[in-house]
């Protein structure tokens, strides 16, 4: 490694004389040496010997971290009357102009530390959180009013391009990645069943195993969680550099509704594109059971529809649709709000934009839940 | 005198015939520049005339088309953790324009990181001489335990001298120091580098659009003007024919901000 303290320059040195009166000082005092003459003159026990003079006539270098260390050793020496400092003229300015008297204040920490900083941080958090729990539930009520004012009034509000314009850009444009994922899964599921229901003697059974779960479950739940971390993302960074480039207050000078310009297209337009990709993707996913089937089992394509069709019902395909629409409008209005919480620094931006994309899984995954207690309560 | 002479005419920064272009635009054609021990030299030039790229080209943070560029007798490169260029980075500061603070550490914290990088201080050591920092750039105490989101513009601008500063370097390069400052601010920020100047010898390569910074702190200027640099002292280049230079020094804001120098006063520092 390249370090300051191999520089070739002339050492610095100290000595204190035979009485302790007179601190003899040279060389070059930099930045380079301060490291090491700092260890030493730690070691100089100076306190209580009354007057003692420093001569640094010798000194050939001095720059700020050398002549802090002059400085700091002239004031250890205390006040005692007689104490001196000699030095050449040319770095006198310097010196003087770092011994100035500043106030120091102790620094309070701003995190209590021990037992009061962990009570103190859980404290924060619960606060924290309930806070943005009113605020979300504040901004989906302001959303939900302005979503009716926008249907209600649809020539003025509604801004028709920009949802034809978020269904291509959340839409169309996640084909590829979430076709690819669903048929993975769905051959990573075909086989898993197959080696396990073999054992039974039961492989057929995995044909309908594999249509219950990619249609109730899998293809919804991967495309939700695909969009997330590809939309809402999007969502929050698109919107939160609007914020630090001060575009949202720009906005509102004029007189443009963020909700309605921004938001709402985001909302609706992913909320058509999701359930519309959960479809696209269980075809995936079966098809990618089917090619599994067809080369583990030997089951032919047509083989494999006959006995997906009398596994499933239109129910079980409207089970996993039905919860498309209600994943995007929570992974919308998660990003376009954490959008709108990013303050005016790009450190901000990233913050928000991780946590829009936890924020928004977690909710799909607990509202997944909540549908799965739902369904079989209702015996769906 | 002769020989401080000969030690004040000897090359910090020597660039030879630095060619920079983007795409099909040339940027710079040719660029020859000296900048001298102990001087303070301005860089200006119109918006998108090049004078950050100019900047970056001698740090190493761009790679010239053409051309060489020694600071300290040293050519520089962009492998920037190269033996050689590690060996200039430690001689040099750099502020950028916005301060370049790192956000996610303290004011202090982020003056201590090329004290970390390069020596072996202890904890103390290192408090002591980030104070010392902000004190020397004007900064209160408190200010060292603040993020760079707290800061005001100015702020950030003082906390990015006294990291540029930490190493006690020779030279110190400025992006536009002054600029997004309110004029007292800028006036206050201009007599720091004046007086840390003064101080501590620097050598100091400052790119600004301020002609009130040229006026207060530079010994001689280099204007970038048609892709090539007009090196010379405020006199010589009111005297120049070049349009742009006209305009810039004798435009309404250059009068106004020149009058004073026309006074035969002290007060330009």
């Amino acid at each position: 490694m390249t370090s300051l303290e191999n520089a070739a320059e002339p050492e610095a040195w100290f000595k204190l004389d035979r009485e302790g009166k007179k601190l003899a000082v040279g060389g070059a005092w930099t930045i380079a040496e301060s490291a090491r003459l700092d260890k030493e003159l730690a070691a100089l026990d100076l306190s209580g010997r009354g007057s003692v003079t420093i001569d640094a006539s010798k000194i050939s270098r001095l720059d700020s971290a050398g002549a802090w260390l002059l400085l700091r050793t002239r004031r250890a020496l205390g006040d005692a009357k007689g104490s001196d400092l000699h030095l050449p003229d040319l770095y006198r300015p310097l010196l003087e102009s770092l011994d100035q008297p500043r106030k120091s204040e102790p620094h309070k920490a701003r995190i209590p530390p021990g037992f009061r900083g962990r009570l103190y941080k859980i404290g924060r958090t619960a606060t924290h959180t309930f806070f943005q729990t009113v605020s979300i539930l504040g901004y989906l009520g302001r959303v939900t009013v302005e979503t009716i004012e926008a249907f209600a009034k649809p020539k003025h509000n509604l801004r028709v391009a920009a949802i034809f314009q978020q269904i291509e850009e959340t839409g169309i444009n996640a084909l590829p990645i979430v076709g690819l994922l669903s048929f993975l899964i769905g051959v990573v599921i075909a086989y898993q069943g197959i080696t396990q229901l073999r054992q039974f003697g039961a492989e057929l059974l995995t044909i309908d195993g594999l249509g219950i779960i990619t249609l109730r479950e899998m293809g919804v739940l991967m495309t939700s969680i695909i969009i997330a971390g590809r939309s809402g993302s999007a969502f929050t960074a698109q919107i939160g550099t609007m914020r630090v480039n001060q575009e949202i207050d720009a906005m509102q000078t004029i007189g443009l509704n963020t909700v309605d310009t921004l938001v709402l297209p985001r909302i609706i337009g992913l909320v058509v594109a999701l359930p519309l990709l959960t479809l696209y993707a269980d075809i995936m996913g079966l098809l990618g059971g089917a090619i599994m089937c067809y080369f583990d089992l030997g089951v032919t394509f047509p083989a494999f529809m006959r006995e997906l069709q009398q596994a499933l019902h239109v129910q079980t395909l409207m089970v996993g649709l039905i919860k498309a629409p209600v994943f995007a409008f929570v992974i919308a209005l998660v990003g376009c709000y954490e959008g709108f919480q990013v303050e005016r620094n790009a450190a901000s931006v990233g913050l928000l934009t991780t946590r829009s994309v936890v924020e928004s899984v977690f909710l799909v995954i607990v509202l997944d839940a909540a549908f799965s207690v739902m369904f079989s309560v209702l015996k769906i | 005198m002769t020989a401080s002479n000969h030690r004040d005419k000897e090359a910090v920064i020597q660039v030879r015939g630095l060619v920079n272009s983007f795409g099909n635009s040339v940027l710079h054609d040719h660029i020859d520049l000296d900048v001298h021990r102990g001087e303070v030299l301005g860089v200006v030039g119109g918006s998108g005339a090049g004078k950050s790229v100019l900047l970056r080209s001698i740090i190493g943070l761009n790679r010239p088309k053409e051309g060489s560029v020694e600071v300290f007798g040293q050519p520089t490169s962009d492998d920037i953790e190269s033996p050689a260029m590690r060996a200039l980075e430690m001689r040099w500061g750099v502020l950028f324009q916005e301060g370049a603070l790192f956000s996610s550490q303290t004011v202090t914290e982020n003056i201590q990181v090329p004290l970390r990088e390069y020596t072996s201080m202890s904890q103390a050591l290192l408090d002591e001489i980030a104070e010392m920092k902000l004190a020397m750039v004007g900064l209160p105490c408190e200010t060292g335990h603040k993020y760079p989101s707290e800061l005001s513009g100015g702020m950030k601008k003082r906390a990015g001298l006294a990291r540029a500063l930490a190493l006690d370097p020779e030279l110190l390069f400025l992006d536009e120091p002054t600029s997004g400052l309110d004029p007292i601010s800028a006036n206050q920020f201009d007599e720091l580098i004046a007086q840390l100047q003064e101080i501590l010898g620097l050598t100091v390569f400052l790119v600004t659009h301020d002609i009130d910074s040229l006026r207060a702190v530079t010994d001689r200027i280099a204007v970038l003007v048609n892709k090539k640099l007009v090196i010379g002292t405020i006199e010589e280049l009111r005297e120049n024919k070049d349009p742009w230079i006209q305009d810039y020094f004798s435009g309404v804001r250059g009068r106004a901000a020149l009058a004073s120098m026309d006074r035969p006063t002290e007060e330009a520092r």
